[in-house]
């Protein structure tokens, strides 16, 4: 079907069916935020366990669509073992993926080998073209963001 | 609250969906596909004839009403208190002129009434009995007055398929002094056993409130009949504009009630430091009114006394028993629907999800076919949680929806649930 293929991707559906880092992590120590998407009633919960130089462990749990579900997994992955910096720079990426950055944060994403340096999470551009589902991809990432600044707050 | 036929047959009824299609200029507009409208649960279409209401209003009879002297705001305050009395006769309020206050939605006719009650009627400790399916409009009000003044809310409870259980409704109601509740959920489709319940409230000394929101755009309404002392409900659900809700209330509850909004029109008389409310229905609309909605409104009403709220109701009726059959032949136990499972207990809508497609992606899926329905939460969480459930997809019916769509529907669920599986 015309356009479907665009949102739903095959790794989308993967992440979907079957979420990486799915789960709780006892908190504390674990740092936690939930997010809520009052327009739809999606909710996202992240966990992570910060180690004092990076994000030694992350899950993620909630109820979402197939869009918020991998966009959440795919997210796990790609900011697990990353520093602090380094997860900023990948939500960065993330938001200039769907157009959403500010102009001075964005990142130029112009060629296919910056498509291919993006992973999976290249899978998430579709998004774009169906403007309501923008809040479904971003959710978790806002959740996350915020337990970044809780965490640059300590140190 | 009127009597319906037990098997409605939609080749039988005294109009056809098709033809009224034809009234509605939203669905001749230029599109990839035919749009097959299920959402008017959110907000229903309007008939040119509503359009052209408001139209010629602005065209050759705006002026500010209840102020000016000359002839030209003489006819528009004259064309507002036609609609005024019209929407009264439509719902059988025997006092039109005084009794049908104009708000913006439903929303603010229930924020006016859980507000004016709050100001002198109810104090600490009070018990406020609403349900669980409440939309959040006809919720959070009184959830707003408990947290502010004190007040006690307790919930009318109902079964696994939405119906609302009466066994303990004495107790429950015993010492409430507002008891308010939907005529029919925007989520399950139950339709209440209201009369009843208002029957056994009054019997207690309690203000019975209606939020008719969902009910009135698709079956004969009378408020005589109803047993409430308030009703709610909103213009642009039932084929009129938004912008432009209706309150309903008996005069000796309306005239016992302080006003809600201050301002210009609500007023008799200001000095200094204190004023004279105006008297009935003015002193709950205060500043410029909606004007040209009101006359919609009433364009909106004269369209659907055409038709007759009876056959409306047939065709509700009717709609719904073959959507049911046709989702359920399909779908089997691979969909859950809410609510009654028998089609006379409901009205208006169908909620349901699948178990590994979530509603976003069905609608999201039915949207490229075409089909507009609802995913999200209804502006009814507590009920969501309930259900177990974040969100569930929701079609909606009105005139215009014929069995073509619920084809439409059927056949684009099923791809929804191929393409996930
Ligand atoms: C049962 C019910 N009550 C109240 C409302 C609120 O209507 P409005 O948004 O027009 O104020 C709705 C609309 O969704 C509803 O379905």
């Amino acid at each position: 079907m015309q356009g479907l293929e665009d949102l739903y991707r095959e790794i989308i559906l993967d992440h979907y069916k079957n979420p990486r880092n799915s789960g709780t992590l006892e908190s504390p120590p674990a740092l936690k935020n939930e997010g809520y998407n009052p327009l739809c009633g999606d909710e996202v919960t992240i966990y992570v366990n910060w180690d004092g130089d990076k994000i030694a462990d992350i899950k993620m749990a909630g109820q979402g669509c197939s869009i918020s579900r991998s966009s959440a997994s795919l997210m796990t992955i790609s900011v697990k073992g990353k520093s602090l910096e380094e997860a900023r720079g990948v939500i960065k990426t993330f938001k200039s993926l769907l157009s959403l950055a500010d102009d001075h944060e964005t990142v130029e994403i112009q060629t296919n080998e910056d498509l291919r340096a993006l992973g999976e999470l290249a899978a998430l551009q579709g998004v774009v073209k169906f403007p309501v589902r923008i809040k479904c991809a971003t959710l978790a990432w806002n959740t996350f963001s915020q337990i970044l600044d809780e965490i640059d707050a300590t140190i | 609250m009127g009597t319906l036929p037990e098997m409605p047959n939609l080749n039988e009824l005294s109009f056809d969906p098709k033809v009224i299609k034809k009234d509605f200029p939203i669905f001749s507009q230029n599109r990839d596909k035919p749009l097959v409208f299920l959402d008017s649960g959110a907000s229903s279409q309007r008939p040119t004839s509503v359009l052209d209401a408001m139209d010629d209003y602005y065209r050759t009879t705006h002026a500010n009403v209840h102020r000016g002297v000359y002839a030209l705001a003489e006819e528009a305050t004259n064309r507002y208190e036609a609609a005024r009395l019209k929407i009264g006769n439509f719902i059988g309020a025997p006092n039109p002129s005084k009794e049908i206050v104009f708000s913006k939605n439903s929303t603010e006719s229930l924020n006016l009434i859980a507000n004016s009650l709050g100001h002198g009627y109810l104090h600490a400790g009070d018990k406020v009995v609403l349900t669980k399916m409440e939309h959040h409009a006809n919720h959070v009000p009184w959830i707003m007055l408990a947290s502010y003044l004190g007040i006690k809310l307790e919930f009318i409870d109902h079964d696994e398929q939405g119906r609302l259980i009466l066994d303990n409704l004495d107790q429950t109601l015993d010492g409430a002094k507002v008891v308010s509740l939907t005529l029919a959920s925007n989520v399950l489709g139950t339709i209440t056993p209201f009369s009843q319940i208002a029957q056994v409230a009054h019997s207690y000394g309690a203000i019975v409130v209606g939020d008719a929101s969902q009910y009135v755009p698709h079956m004969p309404l009378n408020v005589k009949e109803l047993g409430a002392d308030l009703v709610a409900f909103t213009g642009h659900k039932m084929l009129g504009p938004t912008g432009v809700g209706v309150l309903w209330g008996n005069l000796k509850t309306l005239e016992s009630m302080p006003p809600f909004l201050g301002g210009g029109d609500m007023i008799a008389d200001v000095r200094l430091e204190s004023y004279t409310p105006n008297e009935l229905p003015y002193k709950f609309e205060a500043g410029t009114p909606p004007i040209a909605e009101v006359i919609g409104l009433g364009a909106a009403v004269d369209y659907l006394n055409n038709l007759g709220m009876q056959n409306i109701a047939n065709h509700d009726r009717a709609i719904m028993k073959i959507a049911l059959e046709k989702i359920n032949d399909r779908f089997g136990d691979t969909i859950k629907i809410y609510g009654p499972k028998d089609y006379k207990e409901r009205s208006g809508c169908i909620s349901f999800s699948f178990e590994n497609v979530h509603p976003h992606d069905i609608s999201q899926i039915l949207d490229l076919h075409g089909v507009c329905v609802r995913a999200g939460h209804h502006c009814a969480k507590p009920l969501m949680r309930e259900l177990g459930v974040a969100a569930t997809a929701r079609a909606s019916f009105h005139i215009y929806n014929d069995e073509d769509d619920v084809d439409a529907l059927v056949e684009a669920l099923a791809e929804a649930q191929r393409y996930f599986s």
